[in-house]
């Protein structure tokens, strides 16, 4: 049995501990160790950002983070994205623009997008293609996404 | 991946020690290309040393005569939101914003670019235009060393198993000069140089003769170029289309690259006079803002 390290970190707002060896990645510790399978795995390496989750206050690739890094840190995951049942606004958008096909890139989307609308809630569009630039998404042509987080950046709950 | 230990060092003794233990190692910064490689096996060691919490490397000055001393795991994000960063150093700003996307620059830094010494390194072009500087530092002590001479092959450097780099150290820069830094990569963002250049151009008090100039090219040979020739050759001319073409073409001289997926050899000779020439110029409108 491999050697496990103790973990203290919070997550979505909600101090946790857990057990993880040092060669598991963050994303596999959320999906394997924590049952957190909101967020994806798409490459594994650094490139689609389907596992984007917030340390923080800043968007990272999970799959480039180890699981031990945790420790003592702040992570958001898009489970922590929603007001219990009320969707946030970028969720809703999301929906509304029909901004997913098969939705695997869907959760790395709206963690990024949120990082942004949080920082500067008037970004443009060529602020949010450019952000969005480590995110890739296979099914949608982008167009959609693009127009979901803009409309989200214009609803009140974001700006506030 | 296999079974690794993680060792988090808070000060730069626990990390010489650690780098003493008889294991092999490799850091952790961002750990944007460590921890692939090790997942895919291209590397292996039996630890990883985590360097985000030892204070020297992790923070960033300004020196009394103007140089930047940058710790070597300051994240990317964290100097290009710096304001002052921005207005002074835009050479800087020029490489930290072009390295993968926000997700990769919260974390990645200019220790792991350099760290990695990967002939494409983007940032690495970029500072030797700026005439940067490493402080190297061991059990036995510390070292400072021009960035030019850091790197011995593709991903090899003259680090020793027991040293790391502390920090990036960029001079203060002269008063009438101007850097630039660019890329070629066939898409917009999150692309591997097909060639860079790094370029800075001193010009003396008048702005009307070049007292110094410094080009780094990247991605045409096994490491990054320094090619002090091509910016000897603009010392003492005025900067016009004919010096600065003659620049270039000493630039693309030295180039050696490979042809592979991203380039042939000769695109890159093109791209390294091409690239060589608008730095150049680019560099000059900076220096006469300056
Ligand atoms: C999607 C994606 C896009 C990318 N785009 C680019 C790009 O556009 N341009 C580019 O140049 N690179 C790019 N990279 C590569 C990588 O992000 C950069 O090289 C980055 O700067 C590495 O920094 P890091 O902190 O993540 O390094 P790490 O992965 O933590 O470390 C890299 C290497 O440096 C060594 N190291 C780290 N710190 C030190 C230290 N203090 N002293 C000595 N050695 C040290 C480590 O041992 C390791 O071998 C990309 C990577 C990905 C995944
Ligand atoms: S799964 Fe992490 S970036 Fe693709
Ligand atoms: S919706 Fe399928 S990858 Fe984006």
């Amino acid at each position: 049995m491999p050697r496990r390290t103790h973990i203290q970190t919070t997550l979505n707002g909600e101090e946790i501990d857990f057990l993880c060896e040092p060669r598991q990645s963050l994303l596999e510790v959320l999906r394997d160790e924590l049952g957190l399978t909101g967020t994806k795995e798409g490459c594994n390496n650094g490139n689609c950002g389907a596992c984007s989750v917030l340390m923080d206050g800043r968007v990272v690739n999970s799959c480039c983070v180890l699981g031990v890094e945790a420790e003592g840190a702040e992570v958001v995951t898009i489970e922590g994205v929603a007001d219990g049942d009320t969707l946030h606004p970028l969720q809703q958008c999301f929906l509304e623009e029909a901004a997913l096909q098969c939705g695997v890139c869907t959760p790395g989307f709206i963690v990024a997008a949120k990082a942004l609308l949080d920082s500067e809630p008037d970004a443009d569009e060529g602020r949010v293609r450019h952000w969005l630039a480590g995110n890739l998404c296979r099914c949608t042509g982008y167009d959609k996404i693009v127009r979901a987080v803009l409309k989200a950046s214009e609803m009140e709950e974001v700006s506030a | 991946m296999k079974e690794i230990d993680y060792l988090a060092p808070s000060s730069l003794g626990e990390a010489y020690a650690a780098l003493q233990n008889g294991k092999t190692s490799a850091f952790l910064a961002g750990g944007t290309d460590i921890i692939v490689q090790l997942r895919e096996g291209r590397k292996e060691v039996d630890q990883l040393i985590d360097v985000k919490h030892i204070p020297e490397l992790v923070s960033y000055a300004w020196t009394d005569d103007g140089g930047l001393v940058i710790g070597a795991s300051v994240p990317f994000a964290e100097i290009y939101e710096d304001d002052e960063i921005v207005r002074r150093l835009p050479c800087v700003i020029d490489c930290a914003t072009l390295v993968g996307g926000i997700q990769i620059q919260s974390r990645a830094c200019f220790g792991g670019n350099i760290g990695n010494s990967g002939p494409a390194a983007d940032t690495v072009p970029a500072l030797i235009a700026l005439g940067a500087t490493l402080t190297l530092g061991s059990a036995d002590g510390a070292r400072d060393l021009p960035l030019e001479d850091f790197f011995t092959g593709p991903g090899q450097n003259v680090l020793g198993p027991g040293e790391l780099i502390i920090t990036v150290n960029i001079p203060p820069q002269p008063a009438n000069s101007g850097s630039f830094f660019h890329r070629f990569i066939p898409r917009n963002e999150m692309d591997i140089a097909v060639v860079n250049v790094g370029a800075r151009i001193d010009l003396d008090a008048g702005g009307e003769r070049i007292e110094g100039a410094r080009i780094s090219v990247g991605a045409v040979a096994p490491v990054p170029l320094f090619v002090a020739a091509a910016g000897d050759a603009l010392v003492g001319e005025t900067p016009t289309e004919d010096s600065f073409a003659r620049a270039a073409d000493i630039a693309a001289e030295a180039a050696t690259p490979i042809t592979d997926m991203r380039g042939s050899i000769a695109q890159r000779v093109h791209l390294t006079r091409v690239l060589t020439y608008r730095a150049l110029d680019r560099a000059l409108e900076r220096a006469r803002e300056a």
